[in-house]
């Protein structure tokens, strides 16, 4: 009965939403090695302004390699990565970057690990203030400003290190797994949460994961990669409405058949790794 | 409060004993008896020299404790930082490290006399080592993924250091503060063993050169006194300092 409901909106928002904006993020050509180990082999990527990136694969494919090269952590070793048209610069500011772990400042209170970015901007006091009653509200973190981290339950960590991540309000949002160490239920709410925000602020998300229903759930687009080095192996349309109920898109169609299709996809990847 | 009574117990037994076998089971010139000890530090109390002396000391270790640790934590911060220059002075720091600092006390007499200066600059050599190394490693210890983030956010290397490093090297530092305090005492007191005429150390060897056991024993108590007053003092203020590490406490233990 819900499927019925998700396949509607499919329906309605069958045209594609991410066709007529800018390119934002392109990988041309780029490899990356660590010494001997090359970690990327020739990736060609394009991510849209708005667009909903997954990048799914075995853990040691490159994925995050990507991510820290869209940062401007490291630069390839042979291609270019140009964010906005123009080569990515070490500390690429436009971006935020959330990590498996959250890195929150367990000194500092949550409002004022939020503030850390807006602090760094040097913003006013009430500014501060204010901003961070905003996003506190944004994530559903109210009330729990004066505590510290190492009071608040996993899921409320998460949502203070996103709070303090869109504080700053980078364009594009990079995800590392980042509610890999949450349980089913958790990972499901938080799921959501993104999904939410991310829509209602407008931004880019490449998002790592090696959960293949997060990866299709979550996504505009779902580059799918290999082995190692990592290649790309495939790269999906994920014809989902922008707007979807994470909870009951576990029954549609639709869902169900590309969940399908990347388990059959990664299964021989899988497979071969194990040995 | 069971826990309270029980342990006046153990001192009260202790004591107890003591001054029965004192001079029944061992000869009496050799461990005193409590109640001279106490005879003879209320007679110290009295007259005034235990504070004197206790004065001096507390002067050469607070001021020597204080002087190392400033300089441990800012070396500290440094080398942490500066990771090329703490591979390159490795070797140095480690020989350094490695001398027992007690055997530098006959050069500092050389250098700074027989003084409270000699003393100060001996205690701070032990303090350093201990501080230096506790926050270097906690400087070391930042993770390089959090700093890549505040980097992201905007931080420059002074942002990085003061709502990152800083912070997060404090509990190392307080930790390197907590091992300092008796290596301070030491190396207060062991200054003014070698050489001096003041401080709760002269007293000692003083007593124990005249065979006067219980002012030996008198000069120890009251440097256990002190030693217990310092730890007091760094406890209070790293609880001051890191108000966090009190929620972590409230938090419920799970396993």
């Amino acid at each position: 009965m819900q499927a019925e409901k998700v396949d509607q909106m499919v329906a309605r928002s069958a045209a594609p939403h991410t066709e007529a904006k800018p390119e934002l993020v392109r990988f041309d050509a780029v490899s990356k090695s660590f010494g001997a180990l090359q970690a990327v082999r020739d990736v060609s990527l394009s991510v849209r302004e708005g667009e909903f990136l997954t990048l799914v694969g075995p853990s040691g494919c490159g994925k995050s390699t990507l991510l820290n090269m869209t940062a401007g952590l490291f630069a390839p070793t042979e291609g270019t990565v140009t964010y906005g048209g123009v080569p990515v610069e070490p500390y690429n500011q436009k971006v935020g970057y959330m990590t498996q772990s959250d890195h929150l400042l367990h000194w500092r209170t949550v409002a004022r690990n939020i503030a850390v970015p807006l602090e760094i901007a040097k913003l006013s006091r009430g500014e501060i203030r204010d901003r961070v009653d905003e996003l506190l509200d944004l994530v559903g973190l109210t009330g729990f400003g004066d505590h510290y981290p190492s009071e608040l339950s996993g899921g409320m960590r998460k949502r203070c290190a996103l709070a303090r991540l869109l504080a700053y309000d980078p364009e594009t949002l990079l995800f590392d797994e980042p509610f890999a160490a949450l349980d089913a239920q958790l990972r499901l709410k938080m799921q959501m949460e993104i999904r939410r925000i991310v829509a209602q602020l407008n931004k880019t998300v490449l998002f790592v994961t090696h959960d293949l229903d997060e990866a299709v759930a979550l996504a505009d687009r779902c580059v799918v990669f290999s082995g190692r080095p990592g290649t790309i192996s495939e790269v999906l349309d994920i014809p989902l409405p922008r707007e979807r109920d994470l909870f009951s898109i576990r029954h549609n169609a639709q869902y169900v058949q590309l969940t399908a299709r990347l388990w059959d996809e990664m299964a021989p990847s899988a497979a071969a790794g194990e040995n | 409060m069971i826990m309270f009574i029980s342990r006046l117990g153990i001192l009260a037994a202790f004591l107890g004993f003591w001054e029965f076998a004192s001079g029944r089971l061992i000869q009496k010139y050799l461990i005193s008896t409590p109640s001279d000890i106490a005879a003879t530090f209320w007679e110290w109390l009295l007259d005034g020299r235990i504070f004197f002396h206790a004065g001096i000391t507390a002067i050469e270790a607070i001021a020597g404790f204080l002087l190392g640790a400033f300089v441990g934590m800012t070396i500290g911060l440094i080398l942490g930082r500066a990771e090329k220059l703490a591979e390159l002075l490795n070797p140095f720091i480690m020989a350094f490290y490695s001398i027992p600092k007690i055997a530098l006390a006959p050069l500092f007499i050389i250098w700074f006399g027989i003084g409270i200066e000699m003393k100060i600059l001996l205690t701070a050599t032990i303090v350093f080592f201990l501080v230096f190394l506790n926050t270097y490693t906690g400087v070391r210890s930042v993770s390089q993924e959090l700093v890549n983030i505040m980097r992201l956010m905007g931080a420059n290397e002074r942002d990085v250091m003061r709502k990152v490093v800083l912070p997060s090297a404090i509990v190392w530092v307080f930790t390197g503060l907590r091992l300092s305090v008796p290596y301070a005492m030491i190396g207060a007191i062991v200054g003014e063993m070698i050489a001096a005429n003041r401080g709760l150390g002269y007293l000692l060897s003083h007593a124990s050169s005249q065979f006067n056991t219980a002012g030996v024993f008198a000069a120890l108590v009251a440097i256990i006194t002190m030693s217990v007053l310092m730890n007091t003092g760094v406890s209070l203020l790293a609880r001051i300092s890191m108000p966090w590490e009190k929620a972590k406490q409230k938090r419920e233990i799970s396993i």
